[in-house]
């Protein structure tokens, strides 16, 4: 159970130098002549206009609300789907229960139109 | 024990004994295993993705009715290579105002998510990496950290169209992860586990995909969605905003953005070859009869394995280079108000059914579920049916539809 993990984080540490090395490879041999011009924002020839780390339509933030309302509670259903087999019907009813909450929530959303891109 | 009936814990016993043998303490020479086992690991997955990128270029040629690479090797086998030497001798260029750290960390993040993947992908009954208990969640947790990855690569950018990219990117991964989460739950149920060797055990009697082919088909949307791939490439949609998150990225720091894509999509296609057609066994128990027992061998099970990925990726392709793209608006009501009731009413079906069903004989389960999901499906079919009358109706008749305006504010 512990060597598992133990695994995993010497995984993520192997999965982050794997990519680094030919990058710091490209780093030795690549060519570097920096000028103004070429390190300018590619904007397909045209001159930038403004800022670009602007304050931008709620619309996504609002999606990502409803997102984490339906992603934490999705995780509660792990438990209660890997113990279906062990539970009595009634239980199983329970967690139905629940995920009609869940619809509750989505059915909300809907009419309150927030699921609508304005 | 053999190397031909258990090739990797042969060798690593092996080498642990190696190892021990020139008395370095015992739990020193796992950890060197483990090391040695990982850097093979992930080593394979990198020749992979370097095959993948000819296979992806000479089907999509084949879909576009061209030739595809066919100049460098026999069939432009060798194409790949060049193109990492082209990449790796590229200038790098990093605009004026971007946030540099970050700006750096984008793509080694980007395939660092993908490569994490392979930590719990069982390539065979005995070929694996680690057979985590919560393998399922693991997958969605890798999967996230690749949203991560492009936010920040849209972010410190500095381009609005970088950042334009980015945030779609991110509205359509998230929404989308909220089915294939939900989805998640049926082979659960199925299994009675969430460990991705106990799933494809699971399936050596019957693959999922025939109990649950709804349950198949939702997952093979998210994930498409979830790889951001055509119709839901909106975040690198070329004729609106370029290049989308990875516009400012040259040399090799976009082909790793390339890659990981290319990995990413042939690792869900593995886990859907996992999750619904049993992965590596899943031969409805021909396995155990006499004369087909080679079919247990780790190797052929390699065999088996790849080619059902490989299968899936090819599927996941021939979406993308079949269907337009999707706008953003319809490609969220899409997610928000079809997949997510949808996979919902799936998810309580197979609790319900896999409650009722359990006392029945193998071939009622079976039968139960399947026509259960088809019932659901035809539902389904018949209800947009009716949506889009109603709608058509709306528009041949402008009165009714100031009517329902006016109802409606």
């Amino acid at each position: 159970m512990q060597n598992e993990w133990i695994y995993i984080g010497l995984f993520l540490v192997i999965g982050i130098i794997v990519p680094i090395v030919p990058l710091a490879f490209a780093r030795l041999v690549a060519p570097r002549k920096p000028n103004p011009i070429k390190q300018s924002t590619y904007e397909c020839g045209m001159e930038t206009v403004g800022e670009s780390w602007v304050q931008f339509k709620a619309q996504y933030y609002i999606f990502a609300l409803v997102f984490l309302v339906f992603d934490v509670e999705t995780v509660f259903l792990f438990p209660w789907a890997l113990t279906l087999k062990q539970l009595p019907l009634f239980v199983v009813l329970e967690g139905i229960l629940f995920i009609g909450i869940l619809v509750a929530g989505l059915v909300y959303a809907w009419r309150k139109g927030l699921l609508e891109w304005a | 024990m053999t190397f031909w009936n258990n090739p990797i814990n042969f060798i690593a016993d092996w080498l642990t004994g190696l190892l021990t043998g020139w008395h370095l303490p015992a739990a020193l020479a796992t950890i060197l295993v483990y090391l040695i086992g990982i850097i093979v690991l992930v080593l394979f997955a990198m020749v992979l993705d370097i095959g993948l990128v000819w296979v992806e270029r000479k089907v999509v040629a084949r879909f576009q009715d061209r030739l595809g690479p066919n100049r460098i090797g026999p069939f432009g086998l060798i194409q790949p290579v060049a193109d990492i030497i082209k990449m790796v001798i590229k200038e790098d260029i990093t605009p004026d105002g971007a946030d540099k750290v970050i700006y750096n960390i984008a793509p080694v993040l980007a395939a660092t998510s993908v490569i994490l993947l392979w930590a719990i992908l069982p390539l065979a009954s005995t070929i694996y990496g680690v057979d985590l208990n919560v393998g399922l969640l693991y997958i969605v947790a890798a999967g996230a950290l690749g949203t991560l990855a492009i936010i920040m690569a849209g972010w410190s950018s500095n381009n609005k169209y970088a950042l334009l990219g980015a945030f779609r990117m991110v509205a359509n991964m998230i929404s989308y992860e909220v089915p294939m989460v939900i989805i998640l739950l049926v082979p659960t149920i199925l299994a009675n586990t969430m460990s991705i060797r106990g799933i494809t055990e699971a399936q050596s009697g019957m693959w999922f995909g025939i109990l649950s082919p709804l349950a198949f088909i939702i997952f093979l949307i998210s994930a498409i969605a979830e790889l951001g791939r055509a119709p839901f490439d909106l975040s690198e949609a070329e004729s609106e905003i370029v290049a989308g998150f990875h516009i400012e990225y040259t040399g090799m720091k976009f082909g790793w953005f390339y890659a990981g894509e290319l990995l990413h999509a042939f690792t869900f296609g593995g886990f859907m070859a996992i999750l619904f057609f049993g992965g590596y066994g899943g031969f409805f128990g021909l396995e155990k009869l006499p004369g087909f027992t080679w079919l247990n061998f780790p190797l052929v099970q390699m065999l088996v394995f790849m080619a059902k990925a490989m299968f899936g990726y090819w599927v996941i392709m021939w979406i993308k280079y079949s269907m337009p793209r999707i706008r953003i608006d319809h490609m969220l009501a899409f997610n928000w108000k079809f997949l997510v009731p949808l996979a919902l009413v799936v998810l309580v079906n197979t609790a319900v059914l896999n409650k009722v069903l359990a006392g029945l004989p193998n071939w009622g389960y079976v039968l139960g579920m399947f026509g259960s999901n088809i019932l659901i499906g035809f539902v389904t079919i018949e209800i947009l049916r009716a949506f889009g009358r109603r709608q058509r109706k709306l528009e041949e008749n402008p009165t009714l539809q100031a009517q329902t305006q006016e109802q409606v504010s």
